[in-house]
């Protein structure tokens, strides 16, 4: 069955609002952050109205609706992506956070008990990320590798775009303790072959964390048939609101890897000599954790299953082969990544040049297509290190998701004619 | 259109031709400056001449606002005492951080009023001001050494 786009525009009550005297949005953002159905706004005002309360800790009725909201969110994550059990699932407040969770956990495991060796770091040790990271996959990891001595390294990325594994079996050794690598680029749209990796880090004996930020918005996830041993994405990104992100882990992973964040509802028992913790997922959520906004994950969990992921990822295919054909197109357009639409999600990043051959800058770009009411991010995408492998200080990203259409591809193309001829005339 | 209001031509002239562009020897400071959502970065150095800005040169890579408030700035300074050029600098960043709401004084500004649209997007106000952060920063550097 495919997407009635139609239908699904009207859940999102955004997409009927005029932008910039009176344009129509034509909103190709999605990377940056997705847009919200009605269902999700409802969920999420519904809990507020309805619900509120503290979870875990209030033995009234309100409590128990609340905790149902919050602990009900888990178990739809851990269906969604096919997670052993809900207590693999562990709420961030982003995948920042999730990142920087494993990453202090196991700069913590130093100092903790011996069930923790296998997360210790130490000078010799290697830790392995890639060129083509978000900056949330390369500074938690950098900052690791400054507290504990360990070395960072990573892989290169080859010219169409994609991961060089040509010196995978000398970059993933027996020195590597964790290999940190992006499902999905969100720069490139690239796809990276996480089992492939995560098969020769488990035959060194390394763990693998993948970032699912731009992935699980657009594909049927299963964290188990990919091998890795953590996985993170966020909420916003995929229908949901802002401030809550999920890492999962792998249970026997999560009952050794030390806390991260110390303080309410993580612990066993507290003296004042010393504390025990909660078992994992809890042990991982220190403090009054975002429960609105885990309702509004699960539903958004929930719209995104009714609408079928597997058909989203066929509409987003589709539309990702009619952009990549329109905008190579457009003279003077080049296309960071790959520009064939296989193995490549619907972020696609490019420079723009005038009819003169001179560069036109991405916010110049996105300025003027803001003015036509087309919505895109300008700039190196916190993904500064990418960008300088390109040769670029910046580019301009349009980013598509199931409520785009292809004549939001039209406009966008339309847009960038517009530009050159707004800065090509002398 | 508001696009117009924001690329003024005296913007886009600039940034087409911008003026005293490249990095010019001898210079007492020079700084590196960077916009650090945008990645737009400046190499900036200033050469003075008692209390007088005798030179400032630049290397810059960023949009056209950038570019142009770079080369448009360089006109408004080269040849002041660094007083009066700092009263400009001043006037520019009040202006810039007015949301289009302020009256700008031309007598002061001269091209550089031209920026009054950019003060409306405030996505685009660090573009405007990346060079003359630089110029101030380079030029305090430049006193520095010259008071030691």
């Amino acid at each position: 069955m495919s997407i009635d786009v139609e239908r699904i525009r009207a859940d999102f009550p955004i997409l009927t609002r005029t932008v910039r005297d009176g344009r129509p949005l034509v909103y190709l953002d999605s990377a940056n952050t997705s847009q919200k159905p009605r269902q999700v706004i409802d969920a999420i005002e519904d809990y507020y109205a309805r619900h509120n309360a503290n979870i875990h800790r209030a033995t009234h009725q309100l409590g128990e609706e609340a905790t149902e909201a919050y602990e009900g969110a888990r178990i739809k994550v851990a269906n969604f992506i096919g997670a052993g059990s809900e207590s693999e699932v562990v709420f961030t407040k982003n995948i920042s956070e999730g990142i920087n969770l494993v990453a202090y956990a196991m700069g913590n495991a130093a100092t903790a008990g011996p069930e923790a060796e296998r997360f210790r770091v130490g000078p010799g040790d290697e830790i392995v990320i890639t060129e083509m990271e978000h900056h949330s996959n390369i500074v938690p990891w950098q900052l690791l590798a400054q507290r504990t001595g360990a070395t960072l390294r990573w892989f290169r990325v080859t010219d169409d775009g994609r991961l060089d594994l040509s010196d995978i079996d000398e970059l993933i050794n027996e020195r590597t303790k964790i290999v940190a690598v992006a499902h999905q680029s969100n720069v490139l749209g690239t796809i990276n072959p996480i089992r492939l990796i995560a098969d020769r880090a488990h035959a060194v004996g390394a763990l693998v964390l993948a970032d699912g930020a731009q992935a699980v918005p657009h594909m049927r996830v299963n964290v188990q048939e990919l091998g890795v041993d953590f996985y993170g994405f966020t909420a916003h990104k995929l229908c949901g609101p802002t401030g809550i992100g999920v890492l999962w882990g792998r249970l026997e992973l999560l009952e050794t890897l030390p806390p991260f964040l110390g303080g309410g509802e993580m612990i066993e028992t507290v003296a004042m000599e010393g504390s025990t913790f909660a078992p994992p997922p809890h042990k991982f959520e220190a403090g009054t954790m975002p429960i609105a906004e885990a309702a509004g994950l699960g539903a958004a969990i929930d719209y995104l299953t009714a609408v079928g992921i597997d058909d989203i990822a066929d509409q987003q295919h589709e539309l990702l082969a009619y952009a990549l054909k329109s905008l190579t197109a457009v003279e003077g357009v080049r296309i960071l990544g790959p520009t064939e639409a296989e193995d490549r999600g619907t972020a696609i990043s490019f420079t723009l040049e005038g009819p003169d051959g001179r560069e036109i800058h991405p916010h110049d770009v996105s300025q003027v297509l803001d003015a036509h009411g087309i919505a895109v991010r300008a700039g190196h995408h916190c993904a500064r290190p990418l960008h300088r492998r390109f040769g670029v200080t910046a580019s301009t990203r349009a980013s598509l998701y199931f409520y785009n259409t292809p004549a939001d591809v039209d406009a966008l193309v339309e847009g960038l004619r517009e530009t050159q001829k707004f800065f090509g005339s002398a | 259109m508001q696009l117009e209001s924001m690329y003024q031509d005296i913007i886009l002239d600039h940034y087409r031709n911008p003026h005293h562009k490249g990095l010019r020897e001898p210079y007492d400071a020079e700084v590196h400056h960077v916009n650090p959502t945008c990645g737009d970065e400046v190499t900036l150095r200033v050469r003075l001449d008692g209390d007088e800005v005798a030179d400032v040169s630049y290397d810059a890579m960023g949009c056209s606002i950038s570019q142009a408030s770079a080369s448009v700035m360089t006109d408004l300074v080269i040849g002041r005492p660094v007083k009066d050029a700092m009263v400009t600098g001043d006037e520019f960043l009040k202006l810039m951080q007015s949301r289009g709401q302020v009256e700008p004084d031309e007598d002061i500004l001269e091209d550089a009023v031209a920026f009054t649209g950019v003060s409306k997007y405030p996505a685009r106000i660090k573009c405007a001001l990346l060079a003359w952060m630089a110029w101030k920063d380079a030029t305090a550097k430049a006193m520095e050494g010259s008071d030691s």
